[in-house]
């Protein structure tokens, strides 16, 4: 039996169908993020979940019970807002407490429970404080703890880390992993950054105009895309698609035909560049971005395609301006047909 | 450090003057009032008019003995007070539904409700007057209140529906998902969150409901009068009694003017709710 469960789930905003029919069930201690790009439905779905909109069609189910048409008051699960949504009147000791005053726990195991969250958190020298006395990443904390003070059935993460920098916000995503290890608790985490959908997920939920695209695990969803939205959607750069007179050069020994109307993916790495009139196609060098590690090539053919390679040799690289010969990997071309559609995908 | 004080130029001379004209325009009906108070009767019909004299007190001594100044001030007091807390425990869920549980009709709602504010009073009076007869509330300390409350509630309704809307959605949100009850989420969170706006509210409602003349004249009397009818038993019948009408005049409002005076900051911040992000 699933943890949680949800069957054909509807939402309507006035005439506007925001969640179309969702299926789909999460196991008990499991990372589910929900990722798209925005207006895809990914925290409707949450709010749906949590109980803070009402559902429109269809059904949720946790532990088999029918939640439904429950209050959030009396679902048992905590949600991290991205405002934090921290109450600010109370004291962070006050804030983290609060759910547990109100399930009428005995004081002393409030006490106990949050001085040892706030230990886990590093938060035990602002617990007098006010949220307001507290940093971004801090209050960021306080948020989290006070959701896990409660020991939900779910956790529930509405974008949590928008709102920090980037270098906060790579700390507190290896953070909230490490605490889902110890922890091992259900948790559906909303995001539209890509990054944090791969890192932190068992399995990702690719949402596209309310409805469920594609779900599997990060590796599953970078390798077999099923549609070119997905592949354009996970990984970065983009996925590169070639289409138009350009297929004819690469599809040559490929094991399935490009059907009509249809395009080639392939991702940045399986394409090498060389010297000019070597691999199947010429191209012009426009934009270079060495990070480092690697390097990013955007190159455009003669027939106006926009590809980028990822290189990883810092030498020998090439200049802007220059012309250069592209050599594909073709071991590794997803077909996709004219809808987008996958056809056929390379064996890993 | 002090701002250094800016060049004197006919344009400031000018706009300075103009100033103290303007507040001394204002001014000077309640500075008199507050003067003649203290004259007796004679001083205060004198042509022409004194500025100097011998201040009295023996309005006040007159007024408290003819006409028990401490039952009016006491009804005001009543009437005022209870209407602003029956009018906040029923404005405070209604501008709390509506600023939290929009639906496409609540800014018709709200407009209609300011509306009602718009309409003469006096175009009521019949049939409240009837209803409070036949329910045989005339001249008593009820029918004053349900009157102000009511009177008052839109404008309760507006400044807390503002109030509310400033405050955070997902806050709310937070405190469901703790497992706070609706009224739970009012009281510990809400509530508090909202404190400045709830105060405000009830500091200028109290201001309007004792100062409320209109209602107070035509549904009370002796039993029920409040300071309004005070001051209005000193005009007409027995012929014009300057000085005392003053003097009531003065009792009815330095209770309120003082009041006023001491919670200044928080009625300015009342009334420019969500006007200033």
């Amino acid at each position: 039996m699933a943890f949680l469960e949800l069957k054909g789930v509807e939402k309507f905003f006035g005439e506007q169908r925001a969640i179309k029919g969702i299926d789909l069930t999460i196991e008990k201690g499991e990372f589910v993020v929900f990722v798209g790009p925005s207006g895809c439905g990914k925290s409707t779905l949450l709010r749906l979940i949590a109980g803070l909109e009402a559902v429109n069609g269809g059904s949720i189910s946790l532990e088999g019970r029918d939640i439904t048409s429950l209050p959030s008051s009396k679902r048992d699960l905590a949600m991290v807002f991205q405002s934090y949504a921290l109450y600010p009147h109370m004291t962070v000791y006050d804030n983290m407490s609060f759910a547990l005053m109100l399930a009428k726990v005995d004081p002393a195991t409030i006490r106990e429970k949050v001085e040892k969250v706030a230990k886990i958190l590093n938060l035990e020298p602002y617990l007098k404080r006010t949220p307001k006395e507290l940093s971004g990443g801090q209050r960021q904390r306080v948020a989290i703890g006070r959701a896990i003070v409660r020991s939900p059935k779910v956790f529930l993460f509405d974008e949590p880390l928008s709102n920090l920098d980037a270098a906060l916000r790579g700390q507190t995503r290896v953070e909230i992993a490490k605490l889902h290890r110890e922890l091992g608790a259900t948790t559906i985490y909303v995001t539209h950054d890509q990054v944090e959908a791969m890192t932190l997920a068992h399995r990702v939920v690719v949402l596209r105009d309310g409805r469920v695209e594609q779900v599997g695990t990060p590796l599953e969803l970078y390798y077999r895309p099923n549609s070119q939205f997905v592949a354009q959607f996970i990984g970065t750069p983009q996925m590169n698609m070639v289409s138009g007179p350009d297929v004819a050069q690469f599809s040559t020994g490929l094991d399935v035909p490009v059907p009509p109307g249809g395009f080639i993916g392939l991702r940045p790495e399986s394409l090498t560049l060389g010297a000019p009139g070597s691999g199947q196609l010429r191209a012009r060098v426009e934009l270079v971005e060495a990070l480092g590690a690697e390097t990013l090539v955007y190159v455009s053919t003669e027939s106006g395609t926009q590809l980028v390679a990822r290189q990883n040799n810092a030498r020998d690289l090439p200049r802007v301006g220059d012309a250069v010969g592209v050599q594909v990997d073709r071991s590794t071309a997803h077909l996709f047909d004219s809808q987008g559609k996958v056809v056929a995908a390379p064996a890993r | 450090m002090s701002a250094p004080k800016p060049p004197l130029t006919p344009a400031l001379l000018a706009r300075t003057l103009a100033a103290w004209v303007v507040t001394l325009v204002i001014f000077f009906p309640l500075g008199w009032l507050v003067l003649t108070a203290f004259k007796t009767e004679l001083q205060a019909i004198s042509v022409p008019p004194l500025l100097f004299f011998t201040p009295t007190l023996e309005n006040f001594t007159e007024v408290q003995a003819r006409s028990d100044y401490l039952l009016y001030a006491m009804n005001s007091l009543i009437t005022s007070v209870v209407s602003t807390l029956l009018g906040l425990a029923i404005a405070a869920p209604a501008a709390y539904s509506m600023a939290f549980f929009r639906s496409k009709w609540t800014r018709d709602v709200l407009m209609w409700m300011l509306s009602t504010k718009m309409m003469p009073a006096v175009g009521a009076l019949v049939p409240i007057y009837v209803l409070a007869q036949t329910a045989g509330l005339l001249d008593t300390r009820l029918a004053l209140i349900i009157v102000f409350t009511l009177s008052n509630l839109p404008i309760m309704v507006w400044m807390l529906y503002s109030a509310f809307k400033d405050i955070p959605h997902e806050i709310l949100e937070a405190a469901r998902m703790d497992g706070a009850t609706l009224w739970q989420e009012f009281r510990r969170v809400l509530l508090p969150l909202a404190m400045g706006g709830l105060f405000s509210t009830g500091l200028l409602c109290l201001v309007l409901a004792w100062n409320e003349a209109f209602w107070s004249l035509n549904l009370s009397s002796a039993k029920a009068g409040t300071l309004a009818a005070l001051i209005a038993s000193y005009s007409s019948p027995e012929g014009l009694f300057w000085a005392k009408l003053s003097c009531a005049s003065f009792m009815a409002i330095a209770p309120i003017v003082v009041f006023g005076w001491f919670s200044q900051k928080q009625l300015v911040q009342g009334l420019t709710f969500g006007a200033v992000k």
